[in-house]
C-alpha cells in the first residue's frame, strides 16, 4: 500500500465518523456525519506558508459564541456554509451568497461581517458571534427582545442578519442617531419592507441594552 | 459553491510573492470581491494567496514629511475611521465611508478597493465581452445607462467602480508595490489601465506584483478636500456620478485645483479642464458656472447615460460651492 492510500484510508475513516470536536462548555457533541460527499484527500492544518491542496480538508479551528470547535473544512467553503450545513447552526441564513444582502450578517471580533463572502480559513482563533449566541440562557437578548416587541419583521428572513447588524451597531455606539442606525443597517436588505419597525428595534435595543 | 482551488497563508512578503508565480494565483486581501469573481467564473484563481498573515500590510502611520502611510490590508473602515486620515484628508474618510455596505467596509481592504473587478452588468454576466478577451463590447450598443461617458474610446465603457481611488489620484498618492523583479512605487493615477491601451487590464500590476502600502503626501497648505457619490439608493450602489477635490487654497483663491471624477470613465478621471479653469481663481458664480461646464465639455455619452452629462454638471456646481463653506450649501 502505498503511502497516499493510506493517508486516504485514514482520512476517510475520520470523515466517515464526522470529525468533530467540541471543546467548549456543555458537554454537547454535534454528531452524525459531518461530511456529506465521500472524501479522499489528505486533511491538514492550515500553518502558515503551508499550501492546502485544492482536493484537502483543513483541520479549522474556530471560536463561536464563546466555544471552541474543530471542524474540517474544504479551503473554498464559506464561514456560513461551514456554520450551516457542518456545524449545523442555521440561525445565520442563506439570501444571496454573494455579500448583497445581508441575511448571513454575523459578528467577527465585534464587527458585522457578510459570512458568505468570509472563508472559514480566514477566521481562525476570530471571536465570531451568530444570532444563536445572543440568547441570555433561555430568554431572548435585549435586540432580539427589541425586535419582537416592534413588529420588527414580517416573513423573518432577514431577521437574524438585521438583528447582528444592529448588535455590531451597538457594540461600537451606545446610542446611535436615527441617521447612525439607518446607516448601521444598510448592508441588510428586507424583501418585506419591514424597516421602519427595523429602525424602531435598534431604537428600543440601544435604551434595552443600558437598562 | 466556490469552485476548487488550492490556499496557502504566507506569514513573509517575500513568500507571499514566491506563490504568486504560480500558474493562477491570485492574492486575496478581505475577499469581498475576489470570491465573487472566482464564483461567477470572471476570474480563474486555482491558488489563493492569503494576505492576512502579512503583518508589515496593516496599520496606518504618519510619515517623516507629514503625510501618512496606510498598509494595503485596512480596512475601508480603518479609514473611514481614522482620526488623522479625518483630520488630514477629510475627502478619502467620506470616500470610504461611501463604499459599499458596514459589513463589506469591515472586511474590504485598502489595497483590494484599489485592485477590483469592474461591475459591467455584462461583464459580470456570462457576456464573453471584449473585456473577457471576446471580440465585442456589449454595451457599447446595448444597455449602457450606468456607463462611462468619459474615456471610453468607444472601446470598453465600465466605470471605474472605487470611492477611494479618485481621492487617493487627488491627493496624489502613491502605492508601494513588492514584486519578483524590482520594488517600485507608481503613483495611483498611473495605476489602472484606460481600454485604448489594454482592454484585459485593470491595474498595471504584473504577475506577483503585492501593493504594501499607500502613500500620500503630507497635505497641502490649507488643503480642502471632499468626496461626493451621488447614487440610486442609500443601501450599498456604485456610483452614477462622484467627485473627488483637494484644493489647495489661499485665501478664498484656489492655488492649485485637483478634481477627480468617479462612475465617469474606466479609470478615475481626472478633469484636467476643469482644474484649469480653477487653478488660481477665486470661487465666484460664474467661475463655478465655466468650470463644471468644463468638466462637461469633453463628455462623449452613450445612447442611454445622456442623463450622467447634466448630473455631473449640476453636482460639480453643488461641490464648488461648498468649498471654503465648511462643507455646507
Ligand atoms: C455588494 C458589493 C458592493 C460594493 N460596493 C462598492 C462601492 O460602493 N464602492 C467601492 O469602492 N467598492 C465596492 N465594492 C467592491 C469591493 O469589494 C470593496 O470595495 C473592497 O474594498 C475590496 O477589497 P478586498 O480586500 O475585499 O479585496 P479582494 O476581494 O481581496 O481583492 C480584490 C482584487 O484586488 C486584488 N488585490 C487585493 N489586495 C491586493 C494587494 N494588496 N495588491 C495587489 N492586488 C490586490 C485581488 O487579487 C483581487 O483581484 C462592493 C462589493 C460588493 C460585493
Ligand atoms: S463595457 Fe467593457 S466590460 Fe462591459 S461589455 Fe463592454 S467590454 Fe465588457
Ligand atoms: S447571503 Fe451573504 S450577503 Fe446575502
Ligand atoms: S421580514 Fe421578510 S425579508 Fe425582512
Amino acid at each position: 500500500m502505498s503511502k497516499d492510500d493510506q493517508d486516504n484510508r485514514h482520512c476517510e475513516g475520520y470523515t466517515r465518523r464526522g470529525f468533530i470536536q467540541f471543546i467548549g462548555v456543555g458537554a454537547g457533541v454535534v454528531g452524525a456525519s459531518l461530511i456529506s460527499q465521500p472524501f479522499n484527500g489528505p486533511v491538514l492544518a492550515n500553518e502558515d506558508d503551508q499550501v492546502l491542496p485544492a482536493a484537502s480538508m483543513v483541520k479549522v479551528r474556530l471560536k463561536i459564541n464563546g466555544n471552541r470547535y474543530e471542524v474540517l473544512a474544504e479551503p473554498r467553503w464559506s464561514l456560513l456554509y461551514v456554520l450551516r450545513e457542518i456545524i449545523g447552526q442555521t440561525g445565520t441564513k442563506l439570501g444571496c451568497d454573494r455579500g448583497e444582502c445581508g441575511a448571513c450578517t454575523v459578528l467577527i471580533d465585534d464587527l458585522p461581517r457578510y459570512a458568505c463572502l468570509t472563508l472559514a480559513v480566514e477566521v481562525e482563533n476570530r471571536e465570531i458571534t451568530t444570532v444563536e449566541g445572543l440568547m441570555n440562557g433561555e430568554e431572548l437578548g435585549p435586540v432580539q427582545t427589541a425586535f419582537a416587541e416592534n413588529d420588527a419583521f414580517q416573513c423573518g428572513y432577514c431577521t437574524p442578519g438585521q438583528v447582528m447588524a444592529v448588535e455590531g451597531l451597538l457594540r461600537k455606539v451606545e446610542s446611535p442617531s436615527a441617521d447612525e442606525i439607518r446607516s448601521g443597517c444598510s448592508g441588510n436588505l428586507c424583501r418585506c419592507g419591514a424597516y421602519q419597525n427595523i429602525f424602531a428595534a435598534a431604537d428600543q435595543a440601544a435604551r434595552l441594552k443600558k437598562s | 459553491m466556490l469552485p476548487k482551488f488550492s490556499y496557502v497563508r504566507p506569514d513573509k512578503l517575500a513568500q507571499a510573492v514566491k506563490h504568486l508565480e504560480t500558474d493562477k494565483a491570485v492574492i486575496h486581501a478581505g475577499g469581498t470581491d475576489l470570491l465573487g469573481c472566482l464564483r461567477e467564473r470572471i476570474m480563474d484563481g486555482d491558488l489563493l494567496v492569503s494576505l492576512g498573515g502579512l503583518k508589515g500590510l496593516a496599520g496606518i502611520k504618519e510619515t517623516a514629511d507629514g503625510g501618512l502611510s496606510i498598509g494595503a490590508l485596512t480596512t475601508i473602515t480603518e479609514v473611514s475611521e481614522n482620526r488623522l486620515v479625518r483630520d488630514k484628508y477629510p475627502g478619502l474618510a467620506q470616500g470610504a465611508a461611501e463604499v459599499a455596505s458596514p459589513q463589506l467596509r469591515n472586511q474590504g481592504t485598502l489595497g483590494g478597493n484599489l485592485c477590483q473587478k469592474p461591475r459591467c452588468w455584462y461583464f459580470r454576466g456570462e457576456f464573453h465581452c471584449l473585456r473577457k478577451g471576446g471580440g465585442l463590447c456589449f454595451a457599447i450598443k446595448g444597455e449602457n445607462q450606468f456607463h462611462a461617458i468619459f474615456g471610453h474610446d468607444k472601446i470598453c465603457a465600465i466605470t471605474h467602480p472605487s470611492d477611494t481611488a479618485p481621492v487617493l489620484v487627488a491627493l496624489n498618492a502613491s502605492v508601494d508595490v513588492v514584486g519578483p523583479a524590482v520594488n517600485r512605487s507608481i503613483a495611483v493615477e498611473d495605476l489602472h489601465v484606460p481600454p485604448a491601451e489594454d482592454v484585459r487590464a485593470e491595474t498595471v500590476l504584473k504577475r506577483g506584483e503585492i501593493i504594501t502600502r499607500i502613500t500620500i503626501p503630507a497635505p497641502a497648505p490649507n488643503l480642502y478636500s471632499s468626496y461626493r457619490k451621488i447614487r440610486a439608493r442609500r443601501s450599498w450602489d456604485f456610483a452614477l456620478a462622484g467627485a473627488a477635490l483637494a484644493f489647495a487654497m489661499d485665501g478664498d483663491r484656489v492655488s492649485r485645483a485637483n478634481v477627480v471624477l468617479s462612475g465617469a470613465a474606466p479609470v478615475p478621471w481626472r478633469s484636467t479642464a476643469m482644474e484649469e479653469v480653477l487653478s488660481g481663481s477665486t470661487l465666484t458664480a460664474e467661475t463655478i458656472f465655466r468650470a463644471a461646464r468644463a468638466a462637461v465639455a469633453e463628455a462623449r455619452p452613450l445612447a442611454g447615460n445622456q442623463y450622467k452629462v447634466e448630473m455631473f454638471r449640476g453636482m460639480l456646481e453643488e461641490e464648488l460651492r461648498k468649498v471654503g463653506k465648511g462643507g455646507e450649501v
